[in-house]
């Protein structure tokens, strides 16, 4: 309604518009503007689409090797094999295993944050929090390499425990790099909740875990479910700091406390070390492309789960 | 109804012991780095040049990090004010929002490193800059300018309606509305987003080693002033090494007898300017906002 009323007093409707109204550049430069994101998620696409593609198309691989687990990618050693799952398996194993130890612990925090806490404990927690999800993600993977595998290695050898580089210490360390980031989106959820549900439950005669197990975490389910994804997103993607604490050797992976190795630490190594062109150099670019097409599936989940909460 | 008691206080303090270990792990975090760093950081450290032999410093890198910082602000400042001014002010409920919509939520998806081999093919070799700030500026354009455009769109929406129907109705046009009365209450939010995600700008590595380089620069002669030449540290086309990326550097090659201290060092200098973004975001949007509200 105000909308309609502001455009009918902003034109002059008895003169005719003149051409510098006609053209009406400011809302094209600011289109062209807000438009050039379209173009760069294009030019992603082409680019990376043809470099990683030029394995299978120009080197004539063939397209199954993707899910082959020999990995002999050295033309100095023929016969060569282009297996790439090693390392889709890697770059899930340590995702998932991430999100499993930071799901819980976060999902609790942001339960706290919004039911439990006082006041003075949320005005701790909340800006604590929004530092966190800054912190530069090289940096959780230096503090992995330098404290906790080493903390690994030799102080839990009381424990029985002998490794360091491992698929855990990757997530390990990638669950505290997610750990801000689920437990900001699901508080987010949390507070969204209606305060009706709440009380109606309370009045009900219910306790408060009762109703924070029976009410809100059902209620907010979409939201914290969304938080997860977008978490185990940012994990998957990590390529640094995975890749200082992984041990990055090659082979499908089986066992946690063995070393691992993941699409995204793969590339970091080895594409300084291929000429371009080569095939070893064109199979990096395949994990590229593979990151890529990851990323945009957890986008469309993540819609599609909003989508279906806006809707019932 | 005894157990339904007890399990309330269980989960009670359960809840409560998540919370203090996980701020109390983070926490630990941050001490660690600034305890190991304690004897390392110093004025020296921030504008020496890294040595092989001793200590040395961080400065090049530390030049570097606030180089591409300026550069890339320089490039998706008006550009995402400009973009967010549309979405707020002219964007239709029609296809192409929409569109720009879902390519905005995509890339805030797309792994750094993915961005890092788009900026390799696309600026390093296809525009044959070779590593240099231009083109690391230009990968992370890729992935902070949909944020920045959203940032602009949020604060400039959040201008109540009445200001624009009263510049309107004093005559001026939609774009002096939008310039004098519209942006200039928007910008304690814009000024916050821009801080917010110079925080991630600085902190980014993964886009970086292929893209604006991942070698240890030597001692830089800030005298030397050239736009063109690659040789000069104000040139966009020196290759620049920032220091999350030299982080990563030594650590993974391991260069002389000083990684550890060098890399906490380094580690509390980022974290600590992160920190400093954060507040900053925090004090300046208060005081910008007392400003405009006339108060």
């Amino acid at each position: 309604m105000a909308e309609l009323l502001v455009t009918r007093t902003s034109l002059p409707l008895q003169r005719s518009l003149t051409r510098r109204e006609r053209l009406d550049l400011p809302r094209r430069i600011t289109m062209l503007s807000a438009g050039l994101v379209v173009f760069i998620v294009g030019m992603l696409l082409v680019f990376i689409g043809v470099r990683g593609l030029t394995l299978f198309v120009a080197s004539g691989v063939p397209i199954t090797d993707i899910l082959s687990a020999t990995w002999a990618p050295n033309p100095d050693n023929p016969p060569n094999t282009f297996g790439l799952l090693p390392f889709i398996l890697g770059t899930v194993g340590i995702t998932v295993l991430a999100a499993l130890i930071a799901a819980p612990l976060s999902i609790g925090l942001a339960v706290f944050m919004s039911e439990v806490a006082p006041a003075w404990a949320r005005n701790i927690i909340r800006p604590a929090m929004e530092v966190f999800v800054g912190i530069p993600s090289v940096v959780y993977g230096f503090l992995g390499a330098s404290v906790l595998v080493p903390f690994l290695q030799h102080d839990l050898r009381g424990l029985g425990f002998t490794f360091g580089k491992s698929w855990f210490a990757g997530s390990l360390v990638l669950s505290l790099m997610i750990l801000p980031t689920i437990t900001s989106i699901a508080y987010d959820a949390l507070i969204t909740v209606p305060g009706d549900l709440r009380m109606g439950s309370l009045a009900l005669g219910t306790t408060r875990w009762q109703t924070i197990r029976h009410i809100l975490l059902p209620a907010a389910r979409a939201g914290i479910l969304t938080a997860i994804i977008l978490g185990m997103m940012r994990a998957a993607g990590e390529a640094l700091a995975v890749q200082m604490v992984i041990g990055n050797r090659v082979g499908i992976p089986f066992d946690p406390t063995k070393p691992i190795a993941a699409m995204t630490a793969q590339i970091t190594i080895d594409m300084g070390n291929t000429t371009f062109n080569q095939p070893w150099n064109q199979a990096l670019w395949t994990m590229g492309l593979i990151l890529l097409l990851m990323s945009f599936g957890f986008v469309t989940i993540a819609r599609r789960i909003g989508r279906r909460a806006t809707r019932s | 109804m005894t157990a339904r008691l007890r399990a309330d206080r269980l989960a009670t303090a359960t809840l409560w012991a998540i919370a203090i270990a996980v701020v109390g792990l983070l926490l630990t975090i941050i001490l660690n780095f600034v305890i190991k760093s304690i004897g390392v950081v110093s004025p020296s450290f921030l504008t020496s040049a890294p040595s092989g032999t001793e200590l040395g410093g961080i400065g090049p890198l530390f030049f570097n990090s606030m180089y591409l910082l300026a550069l890339t602000l320089l490039i998706n400042v008006p550009l995402g004010t400009l973009g967010g001014i549309y979405m707020a002010e002219y964007a239709a409920d029609n296809r192409l929002t929409n569109t720009i919509r879902f390519c905005q939520e995509l890339i805030s998806s797309v792994p750094s490193i993915v961005v890092g081999l788009f900026g390799l093919a696309v600026f390093v070799t296809t525009f044959g800059w070779g590593y240099s700030a231009l083109a690391g500026a230009l990968a992370l354009t890729v992935f902070n300018l949909p944020l920045m455009t959203r940032l602009t769109e949020g604060a400039i929406r959040a201008v109540p309606a009445d200001e624009r129907a009263a510049s309107l109705a004093l005559g001026a046009t939609k774009w002096q509305t939008i310039t004098r009365v519209v942006l200039p209450i928007a910008i304690p939010g814009v000024v916050t987003g821009i801080i917010l995600t110079a925080g991630r700008i600085f902190g980014e590595a993964a886009a970086l080693i292929f893209t604006s380089g991942s070698s240890t620069p030597s001692a830089f002669d800030y005298g030397y002033i050239s736009l063109t030449d690659p040789r000069s540290p104000w040139s966009p086309f020196h290759t620049a090494t920032t220091m999350s990326v030299y982080i990563w550097h030594v650590n993974s090659e391991g260069l002389g007898n000083f990684v550890a201290q060098i890399a906490n060092g380094t580690s509390a200098v980022l974290i600590l300017t992160v920190l400093l973004f954060n507040l900053g975001a925090r004090g300046l949007g208060r005081v910008l906002q007392r400003r405009v509200s006339g108060a």
